[in-house]
């Protein structure tokens, strides 16, 4: 139950000048599952490392509860870190990597026993303890690292990719696990991914970043609603783009206006602007021609689930709808008429 | 592999055992032989008078635990001679093995300005003639009273054994992830005991082989003792080449010998237990 802010943090390796970190400044109240997320490169890991005590920050503070945790170095700061590769010791049975963190604290062996079986039990692992790593699969690799990481109560549980080595059907387990044993302990928890479907369905709240540059902190749904830029529109899969010119809660396109529901969304000013819709919230062969225009369809691709039309515009340009299942009897080359609600309109400035 | 290549092979084989083999089966004749004369092709009398010469083992009858006791407190220039080299290589590996590990493992693990540079001056001592240095070490070895002293010579071992040493270290560091130390030190483990439980451990194998070329290295240095130890540091090697230049057959092959013993245990060593680790070793990884 640890409060962790990071304040102004900067991070300039030596010998680059561009920042890897920039002026990141993030407020994760305690018990929550924050996840880091960004494309490769973006600084990730390095604010990762920097929460860690591993990589000290160029300017900047980062606190727990309030405190500077600066001064401690990584052992004792209660951060602990699970690599994405697991990084189990491999001359190590699994007890003795489970326990390896109580060692290091001079815990007694017999009571370094019994916490052990605890932990390996609480990740759903019981009776592995005298395996050697290399006989686990991954995803038992993974819990046992995180039976490791837990085993010292940290104050913070840093977590780099969990699930992105994992199969599909793994995912959710993993997913679950780490859900409930959040919820067992109310350990803070940071993350940091570069897939934006492993943040989405693990966290509370995202920190999207760029070129180490925090663009956006929010929950997930927002990302889909409300993204802050066109960029971070289009990482959360977003794909209809249409240049237009803001007046009040009209915008003025190519394509003719549209009205959209502005309340709360200041984002974007008055003047030259992007509106963005995602192709769930399109509504095809609309009852009223309110917001609507005219389309012909161009492909239409069923995905089992639901079913993806790209559809060509009169001035030429492309937008993209999906519908659930195949309802209708839309087919390739007919005209159809889409309109996009008011309140699922989003503008962003443009770039 | 057709039958001609095969039979290529194993004369191939045979005669690269036999090259290594041959001298060293001479030298066992020779030092156990009572008498060994032509056209005798292994002597028919055996005995260990070279060994009792060189003041290695008792003489005969004297072989008691009092005899022992005797002959080793009586520091024969053998048993004297073994002691400092024993010592010699010692402190060699140790130094070598503390110099060369954060060496090896900034060059395995990272990329720095001049790295290539400091790889050459590294390995320049293998190329180099150490006569070329040694002359003008000497001067301010004997200037600073480290002439004629066991650690000076050590100092000087130290020129040819780097290269071997920091040369087996970076190939360990650069099949190494550094990460598993980062893991140690969020679980609570400090730079102290993350060396100690993690680093060692992973290095480990290829310590020993970098240790022991480090020993091989050191015992068969003949120049560099001679030229630096002034005569007080007196090594194998050094009574080996003054028996070797005029004596007796039997008690130059005993010496031999002693000479070869530890590169023969190592080979038979590597070739026991260091085989699958020893593979993972090998040159500057990624330069
Ligand atoms: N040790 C380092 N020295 C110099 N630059 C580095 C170092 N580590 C990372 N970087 C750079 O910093 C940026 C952020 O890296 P990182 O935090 O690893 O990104 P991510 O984890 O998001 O992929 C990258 O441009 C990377 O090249
Ligand atoms: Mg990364």
């Amino acid at each position: 139950m640890t409060h962790v802010v990071l304040q102004k943090l900067n991070k300039v390796y030596p010998g680059t000048t561009q920042a890897a970190v920039q002026d990141m400044h993030l407020d994760i109240p305690s018990g929550q599952l924050v996840a880091l997320l960004g494309p490769s490169g973006c600084g990730k890991t390095t604010t990762l490392k920097m929460i860690a005590g591993l990589i000290h920050p160029s300017s900047g503070d980062i606190t727990f509860d309030g405190a500077s945790v600066l001064p401690i170095p990584a052992e004792r700061r209660g951060a602990v870190m699970v690599f994405q590769n697991y990084l189990l010791f491999p001359y190590m049975s699994v007890g003795q990597n489970v326990g390896f963190g109580l060692k290091m604290r001079g815990v007694p062996q017999k009571t370094i026993n019994q916490k052990v079986i605890e932990m390996l039990e609480l990740v759903k692992l019981p009776n592995i303890a005298n395996r050697r790593p290399k006989q686990l699969s991954g995803g038992q690799q993974q819990r046992v690292a995180l039976a490791r990481a837990l085993i010292t109560a940290p104050k913070v549980l840093l977590l780099d990719e969990p699930l992105s080595n994992l199969d599909a059907h793994l995912r959710d387990e993993m997913r679950e696990l780490i859900l409930s044993i959040q919820r067992q302990l109310g350990v803070t928890m940071i993350f940091v991914t570069h897939d934006q479907e492993e943040a989405v369905l693990l966290a509370n709240q995202i920190a999207l970043i760029f070129e180490g540059v925090l663009q956006q902190y929010a929950p997930p749904d927002v990302f889909y609603r409300q993204p802050i830029s066109e960029r971070a529109a289009r990482f959360f899969g977003g794909v209809n783009f249409i240049a237009g010119t803001r007046r009040g809660d009209r915008v003025t396109t190519a394509l003719g206006d549209f009205v959209f529901n502005p309340a709360g969304k200041d984002s974007a000013p008055e003047g030259a602007v992007t509106l963005t819709i995602r192709p769930e919230q399109i509504v095809l062969q609309p009852a009223d021609t309110r917001n609507s225009i005219a389309g012909r369809i161009r492909a239409r691709i069923y995905v089992g689930t639901y079913t993806r039309y790209k559809i060509v515009l009169n001035d030429g340009s492309e937008i993209e709808a999906t519908r659930p299942g195949d309802v209708g009897s839309l087919e390739e080359g007919d005209a159809v008429r889409l309109a996009f609600p008011e309140d699922r309109i989003w503008v962003v400035a443009q770039r | 592999m057709s039958r001609v290549k095969r039979i290529l092979f194993y004369a191939a084989v045979v005669g690269v055992v036999l090259a290594l083999v041959l001298p060293i089966i001479t030298f066992f004749i020779n030092a156990f032989a009572f008498r060994w004369f032509y056209p005798q092709f292994v002597p028919n009398e055996w005995s260990l008078q070279a060994w009792e010469r060189i003041g290695l083992i008792p003489r005969e009858g004297q072989r008691t635990l009092e005899g022992w006791w005797r002959l080793l407190s009586s520091g024969s220039d053998v048993i004297n001679a073994l002691g400092t080299s024993l010592a010699l290589g010692g402190l060699v590996t140790v130094l070598s093995v503390i110099i060369g590990l954060p060496a090896a493992r900034a060059l395995g693990l990272y990329r720095f300005r001049f790295k290539r540079l400091v790889e050459f001056m590294i390995l320049a001592p293998t190329i180099v003639p150490v006569i070329a240095f040694v002359l003008g070490l000497n001067i301010n070895f004997i200037r600073w009273g480290f002439s004629g002293t066991l650690l000076g010579v050590a100092v000087v071992h130290l020129v040819p054994v780097m290269p071997y040493v920091v040369l087996t270290l970076s190939g360990v560091f650069a099949n190494y992830n550094p990460e598993f130390e980062e893991q140690a030190r969020t679980l609570g483990a400090g730079p102290l005991r993350t060396f100690w439980y993690i680093t060692l451990p992973s290095i480990f194998p290829g310590l020993v082989v970098a240790a022991l070329f480090a020993f091989l290295v050191s015992w068969s240095q003949y120049l560099l003792t001679f030229l630096i130890g002034a005569g007080r540091v007196i090594t194998i090697p050094m009574l080996l080449f003054a028996q070797a230049s005029g004596g007796n057959n039997a008690v130059t092959a005993a010496m031999s010998l002693i000479f070869i013993a530890p590169a023969v245990l190592t080979l038979l060593l590597s070739a026991r237990y260091l085989s699958g680790e020893a593979s993972a070793v090998g040159g500057f990884g990624r330069i």
